[in-house]
């Protein structure tokens, strides 16, 4: 199948226009010696009906959390998603448009994108959040480097209890330009050791990053850190993997966090084995300057009429090139919108009830498992939607294996994160999760009551 | 009643904020009972840890949000809607039954931690994708992780400076032409290198002369467009490659134009060593309004020790993730890359398969040179000569009626096409740069010449017009120096009934 509207004829009277016989001559600039001299080895082509039974074929090979019970979550939630999300994110003007350059003909992504902006600030507590970033892990990344252009310095506190794949990305990111991530431990709580913080803490630390809840699925204490860092001249960072927290977790921005970013997923996207998911990068206004992303702003038009346009456009690539704060071009504008409409139909009372479920069904799930015999929860801290659990007779990898021929998609094994962790499971429940799949994974887990 | 609150022309709606509108205790969908003991959060959480509410936040039913969101859509102009000839986007139609498979729930619900073997549908169509891509592109490996192109030129950067440190040094500078997409430098200074301009010659190609006398064993690397931001095919693409590796540095090329070569000259075999795709581009994967794209990164064999983990490997019949990388640079993002955007990009490369492929580059190719034939006298063209992809034309002819390239780009929109891309590249003052794309028939590009010709003709005689463009869109120009000056990047007014601000 092609889409290509041009018929032979087409063409044919379209390069007597041009003036040459055939299309050859439009590539004669490319040399011979660089030209390829055969066909390229890939499969023949398909038709719509051929393709659509290979790739059901292929997904079919694939188990997805409909079909089993899931209980993985680690930076990516199996939340459920209103039919209005797809419906509405997925109407051609929004996903076949590109970044609104031209403001007349895009007054519908840039006014969505100013209330993505909005509702970022009101679930952060922050002044002002971009237009997206890629996903958590890179927006984390970026507010590293966001926070060394503001005060210079090279250090950066980085607790281990913050998700392993972000800190590899930071590690990756920062490491070209010279900045040290130093490692922070838990304690038995879950939680970031605050003494450690602050024996780590100098005048050449940057910032320090604290994510809540954390990988544990425990909640950190983000004032007590935001004193210790501000103290010594730092900025605190708070990264955030499962947004729906903010329904029922007072906001980073009310416990000093200096910017904030994290993982929108959970709102609006789908789990797409990993991706496309959402950054989302909020600061303070002091800070806007440095800020990477895009960002919209609300302006007037010649007749007065209220508009939105992107703005502050001299901080990005394209104006300041090898000066730009950030090289970051296309992001993720269609799952910023997906996760704005979500947003909007969850609203102010459906957000709080739905971290409530969350919270509960958790807590339930946390209190069948702790009074399982050969299992115990391994860290006393508060938690939202996660939680560690110990398995102390068999491996997890065991544990998981029975969980599957149950249907049942156990926790995430820590010990590829964590060695000190080989005995551990991380468990997320949801409000996908029912009682009765909580009670069977407690029954499937064995060990009786 | 405010004028504001009436539409402007019959259907065309004027639609407030989500804030400003609804009432208190409206909500939009309805959530799974609660079917665990209703504990009291406090029991569950420290109490200075406890959320009350977050004032501000919207209350409306599903149909206000239904109708909101559709009355924005409808002031957004789309490729399903005409004719995008913004250049070096590539624009072009996306195929629907893309937007289908990539909902199949054992794609679009499936978990990346979910054990390997419930994901060997989704590793296997990353592993063949990878085949597909570097066969296209001549290159020996591609990694799929990176998000989108500027994120796929951030990692080739850190393989060439990881590939340097193995070798001793991962030097200093890099050369980035004088036309590259601000990507380029933005991206190897977040490498650490310090960029270098190479000026283009006068034809508008890369010369080789210039590469040399900037050529040192300081040098890391050149960053290269192909076809470039000219819509020209870099004809001394190998020799230049010659002379970097001479000095021991890497060739990379930014593979945003790829759609007007493919199947008929591939990257790797004219000496480049690192490429990134914009599938996004190439490969139908719908725009988003901003992405989500996806921007996989091919590579040679030698700078295959440094890519980022995991990588999708064959073993036996099974599909696995390999970490066990241990010269990795690390990772660029978490999981595995735009998943859902690979997905499509492997049925675009199905459909068409390997003629299909080539057909793309010779229609597109074809489309632009028609554009740009027939557009010459109108306006001016810089570089006179076949192009690949796109054209690049100059606001020059109408100057002189104090016409720019801004009021020719708005006046389009009164002929209900998208513009082109302005301004850029930057060594052509006053550009519009304009890529058909071959999804668009020829009726539709007449159609726009016809619009273009018109207006050149319209800046002659009633300049006035072109400049107070565009006429017929839902707002008129927009005020950007007060966007710039007074930034306001948030809703901070009062909710109805709700009767507080917003939490600030």
């Amino acid at each position: 199948m092609q889409y290509i509207p041009n018929t032979e004829a087409d063409c044919r009277a379209m390069l007597d226009v041009i003036g040459v016989r055939s299309s050859e001559e439009l590539f004669a600039d490319i040399p011979s010696k660089l030209r390829l001299k055969r066909g390229l080895n890939l499969a023949p082509p398909l038709s719509e009906a051929g393709l659509w039974k290979h790739m059901r074929a292929l997904a079919s090979k694939n188990a997805d959390v409909d079909q089993y019970s899931s209980f993985l979550g680690a930076g990516a939630y199996n939340h459920f998603l209103p039919a209005a999300v797809s419906h509405l994110v997925f109407r051609a003007e929004f996903y076949t448009a590109y970044t609104p350059y031209q403001p007349e003909i895009s007054q519908g992504t840039l006014q969505a994108i100013y209330e993505y902006q909005t509702l970022t600030c009101q679930l952060t507590g922050m002044e002002v959040g971009n237009a997206s970033m890629y996903d958590g892990s890179s927006a984390l990344a970026e507010a590293l480097l966001m926070a060394h252009r503001i005060n210079g310095r090279q250090e950066v506190v980085m607790p281990l209890a913050v998700h392993p794949e972000y800190r590899m990305v930071c590690q990756t990111y920062v490491g070209k330009l010279g900045l040290r991530l130093h490692d922070v431990p838990y304690t038995d709580r879950g939680t970031t050791d605050l003494k450690e913080v602050k024996a780590a803490l100098s005048d050449r630390t940057c910032c320090v990053v604290v994510q809540s809840p954390n990988f544990f699925g425990a909640l950190e204490m983000l004032d007590e850190i935001a004193e210790a860092a501000h103290g010594a001249g730092a900025l605190l960072v708070v990264v955030v993997a499962e947004p729906v927290s903010f329904g029922i977790v007072k906001s980073p921005g009310e416990c000093g966090a200096d910017i904030v970013v994290g993982e929108g997923q959970s709102f609006g996207n789908h789990l797409n084995f990993g991706g496309p998911y959402l950054g989302f990068f909020a600061t303070k206004e002091a800070y806007i300057r440095s800020m990477p992303g895009r960002l919209v702003g609300q302006t007037e038009d010649k007749a007065g009429r209220t508009g939105y346009v992107l703005t502050l456009s001299t901080r990005e690539q394209h104006i300041r090139r090898e000066k730009a704060t950030s090289n970051i071009c296309t992001n993720v504008g269609l799952c910023a919108l997906a996760a704005t409409v979500h947003l909007a139909l969850l609203g102010r009372s459906g957000l709080r009830e739905l971290a409530l479920l969350n919270l509960r069904k958790t807590a339930y799930a946390k209190a069948a498992i702790s009074k399982l015999r050969g299992y115990e929860v391994r860290f006393s801290g508060p938690t939202f939607n996660e939680f560690v659990v110990r398995s102390k007779k068999r491996t997890p990898a065991q544990v998981n294996r029975a969980l599957l021929a149950k249907k049942i998609i156990g926790g995430l094994e820590l010990g590829r994160f964590y060695p000190d962790l080989s005995d551990c499971l991380l468990i997320c429940v949801t409000e996908q999760n029912s009682r009765e799949e909580i009670d069977a994974l407690c029954k499937a887990m064995g060990g009786g009551r | 009643m405010k004028d504001e609150t009436i539409g402007i022309q019959g259907l065309a709606f004027h639609e407030p904020l989500l804030f400003e509108q609804g009432s208190q205790g409206r909500r939009g969908c309805s959530l799974p009972e609660n079917d665990v003991p209703e504990v009291k959060p406090e029991r569950l959480l420290p109490k200075k840890l406890l959320r009350h509410d977050i004032p501000g936040f919207p209350e409306l039913s599903e149909v206000e949000v239904v109708r909101h969101f559709t009355r924005l859509s409808q002031w957004n102009y789309g490729v399903d809607l005409g004719f995008y000839p913004l250049g070096s986007c590539t624009m072009k139609y996306s195929p629907k039954i893309n937007e289908e498979v990539w909902k199949l729930p054992g794609f679009s619900r499936a978990h990346p931690y979910q054990p390997e073997s419930l994901a060997q549908g989704a590793l296997e169509l990353m592993f063949e994708l990878e085949q597909y891509l570097a066969e296209v592109s001549g290159m020996d490996r591609v990694t799929l992780q990176p998000a989108a192109g500027a994120h796929g030129e951030l990692l080739g950067m850190m393989l060439i400076r990881a590939y340097l440190e193995s070798k001793g040094s991962p030097r200093k500078r890099v050369l980035v032409p004088d036309s590259a997409h601000g990507t380029n430098p933005a991206s190897a200074a977040i490498c650490g290198y310090q960029c270098v301009q190479i000026k283009s010659g006068p034809r508008g190609y890369v010369e080789p002369q210039a590469v040399a006398e900037a050529m040192d064993e300081d040098v890391a690397a050149i960053m290269l467009t192909n076809p470039n931001t000219l819509g020209l095919f870099e004809e001394q693409i190998a020799e230049i490659a010659k002379i970097v590796h001479g000095k021991g540095g890497q060739v990379y090329c930014d593979g945003a134009n790829l759609n007007a070569i493919i199947g008929i000259s591939r990257p790797g075999d004219t000496g480049i060593d690192v490429l990134h795709f914009n599938l996004h581009k190439t490969f139908s994967v719908p725009h988003g309004g901003g992405g989500p794209g996806a921007g996989p990164v091919g590579l040679k064999a030698h700078l295959a020790p440094f890519m980022p983990v995991p990588v999708v490997e064959k073993k036996g019949k099974r599909f696995v993730l390999n970490y066990n990388l241990p010269s990795s640079v690390g990772k660029v993002r978490a999981f595995y890359g735009h998943f859902a955007a690979l997905v499509r990009a492997y049925a675009y490369i199905r459909s068409l398969g390997p003629s299909g492929l080539r057909r793309v580059a010779e229609v597109s190719v074809i489309n632009a040179n028609y554009l740009m034939s027939q557009l010459k006298s109108h306006y001016h063209l810089p570089y006179d000569k076949f192009c690949k992809h796109e054209c690049v034309f100059s606001d020059a002819r109408q100057i002189p009626y104090d016409v720019h390239t801004l009021d020719i780009a708005k006046r389009l929109m009164d002929y209900g096409f998208h513009p082109p891309t302005i301004y850029f590249p930057l060594i052509v003052r006053g550009a519009l740069m304009i890529e058909p794309t071959e999804t668009e028939s020829r009726e539709t590009l007449d159609q726009f010449i016809a619009a273009m010709k018109r207006i050149a003709e319209e800046a002659e005689r009633d300049p006035e017009l072109v400049r107070s463009a565009p006429h017929k869109t839902k707002v008129s120009r927009l005020d950007e120096v007060k966007a710039a000056r007074q930034p306001n990047l948030r809703w901070r007014g009062k909710a109805p009934g709700q009767g507080g601000s917003s939490a600030g």
